[in-house]
């Protein structure tokens, strides 16, 4: 077995997700075929091979430091699930 | 012929003669839609006064004189393209009331030309998925047959092509989301170079892969879309600083004179439909009959493209995805009573079952101690891929290959099965991983009748030669002119 039922709960949290005991029975199984799948990889030979990032790789995309117009406050709040005047508003952060 | 039947470059031959006008094109694609929509499931939302208000200055525009290819032409744009003012969801709750305050690159583009955006169709959420079951609107079904999957995860914008509910569209391209809708639902669709056309105001998937391309009737439509979308944007760091040609010159009626390759490992390819292969062997005897060479090319690493993407797609994907946390904009689960809870509860009821899955993958492959093994390995197994294709490119000037390996299969067939699922990507994932363009095109039906498209893949910036094959190989069948039966 390549992951266990703890370590896709421990995996998910540091994620950010919190998974129910169905979830985890199901993703437990799933993420576990996919990656030994996966492992098919050590058999090739990389040796000394350089990885790739991007396909096309581009070294400093430069421009101009201009000034430009960037988004108004009021349009990047206007999505916000909370707010108030000026702000994003989020729950308590320290307990 | 009815008017959401013309092609693209019918449409605008059209009005700009002032045979019609665009409200009475841009109001029978609307009707079209509200006729089939809620059967297909093509579009997550459609603008029916911001199309109408954007047809009736397209044909003020006409009227002065000023008429470019897609001036007043109605296109739908794949739901995770920006849209000013008009909803953006990327088919997940997590973005259900998203509206995004300025336009994508592409959406510029077009919005320039003064083409009508009808409305924003429906998609994998967050493009994952092969099957445009993955959406938490609902399925989109097949055109051609309703109990299928359109392909995905553009398969809104290649089934409301297919169905006539737009004139074109655009899609995005991760590992075949372009290419394998198109071949299931019967029209073109086209993967550019990586870094060919902007990503600014694309919702990022991943980002080492991504790319925005059209899904077209004919081939050339999609030349007449790239040439709208296509060139150097500064908004966006891996946009190539390259002019862009004119694409429509490369559609010619020949190819003497040109080399296509045949990858030995896919014709031996385990699991090809044999509907598929015969199609395929088929079209490759249509483009030797066109004057073109077939030679027989290999590439050995292809064994590993799915294993590959499937650690550097969600590797990618987690990390991207890390910024949906419910503060800045979207969803947010309100129960949880301190910050961390608020975090874990948007984010598990917000993102569907496959993003989940993948999120966690991507983590596991990216934490400590794993990611030399998983995400390192695989980046050098994807050199070895894209060597592979630049080789084999070097004696050839396009390489054919099959999209998918199976027509459409049955809605719900593989949606518990993601290893399954993901090996249907086994054709259209190198030309992600390699930065190569990758073409579909109609080449053929499958005993029951579904669409099979063509992949015509080629070297980095060379789109032109994929169109070239394309348009020539349409000059000689009538694969692309069936139309499903609504």
């Amino acid at each position: 077995m390549k992951i266990s039922k703890a370590e896709v709960v421990h995996v998910a949290d540091l994620a950010r997700l919190e998974l129910d005991d169905a979830a985890i029975d199901r993703f437990a199984g799933q993420i576990d075929t996919v990656l030994a799948y996966v492992d098919m990889l050590k058999e090739a030979d990389t040796q000394g091979v350089s990885p790739t990032s991007h396909a096309i790789s581009l070294s400093n995309a430069f421009r101009e430091d201009a000034m430009k117009k960037s988004l108004d406050r009021e349009a990047a709040l206007a999505n916000a699930p909370e707010r108030d005047d000026e702000n994003f508003v989020v729950p308590r952060v320290i307990g | 012929m009815k008017l959401y039947e013309l092609t693209l470059h019918e449409a605008h031959g059209r009005l700009k003669r002032g045979d019609i006008s665009s409200r009475e094109l841009t109001g029978a694609v609307l009707d079209r839609i509200g006729n089939l929509n809620g059967d297909i499931g093509a579009y997550i939302t459609v603008d029916r006064a911001g199309a109408l208000a954007a047809a009736d200055a397209a044909d003020a525009r006409i009227a002065s004189g000023d008429v470019v290819p897609l001036t007043g032409i109605p296109l739908a744009v794949k739901d995770l393209m920006c849209t000013e003012g008009l909803k953006t969801t990327c088919a997940s709750k997590i973005l259900e009331d998203f509206v995004p305050p300025y336009d994508a690159a592409v959406v510029e583009k077009l919005k320039a030309q003064g083409a009508v955006i009808v409305g924003k169709t429906n998609m994998d959420e967050f493009a994952m998925g092969s099957s445009n079951e993955h959406s938490a609107f609902g399925p989109t079904r097949n055109p051609w047959d309703r109990s299928r999957i359109p392909g995905g995860s553009s398969g809104g914008s290649a089934a409301a092509v297919a169905a006539d509910m737009c004139i074109a569209a655009l899609g995005s391209d991760t590992g075949g989301s372009i290419r394998q809708p198109a071949s299931h639902c019967g029209v073109a669709g086209l993967k550019p170079t990586y870094g060919r056309v902007s990503r600014y105001g694309l919702v990022a998937f991943a980002s080492s892969l991504d790319q925005i391309g059209p899904i077209a009737k004919d081939v050339r439509d999609c030349a007449l879309m790239m040439n709208a979308i296509a060139g150097h944007d500064p908004r966006d760091s891996t946009s190539v600083p390259r002019n862009a040609p004119d694409y429509t010159a490369a559609l010619k009626e020949d190819l003497a004179g040109l080399r296509v390759g045949i990858p030995k490992e896919y014709i031996e390819q385990e699991g090809l439909h044999p509907d598929v292969s015969r199609a395929i062997r088929s079209a490759v005897s249509t483009i030797e009959g066109l004057g073109a060479e077939a030679v027989t090319v290999s590439l050995p690493h292809v064994r590993y493209v799915v294993a590959a993407y499937y650690v550097i797609a969600p590797s990618e994907a987690s990390s991207n995805l890390a910024r949906y946390d419910g503060v800045k904009y979207g969803f947010r689960n309100t129960s949880g009573d301190d910050l961390l809870a608020m975090y874990r509860n948007t984010r598990s009821e917000g993102f569907g079952p496959e993003v989940q899955r993948r999120i966690i993958i991507g983590t596991y492959c990216l934490s400590a101690g794993y990611y030399e093994a998983y995400y390192g390995k695989a980046s050098q197994v994807r050199t070895r891929i894209r060597e592979d294709f630049e080789n084999a490119l070097t004696t050839c000037d396009a390489i054919l290959s099959p999209v998918a390996p199976t027509p459409a299969f049955p809605i719900g067939e593989k949606v518990d099965d993601p290893l399954t699922m993901y090996l249907s990507d086994i054709f259209t994932l190198s030309a992600n991983l390699a930065g190569i363009p990758g073409m579909s095109v109609p080449c053929g039906f499958s005993g029951e009748g579904l669409p099979i498209g063509l992949q015509i893949m080629g070297r980095h910036f060379d789109e032109e030669t994929l169109l070239r094959v394309a348009h020539a190989f349409q000059c000689a069948t009538d694969f692309h002119t069936s139309r499903p039966t609504l």
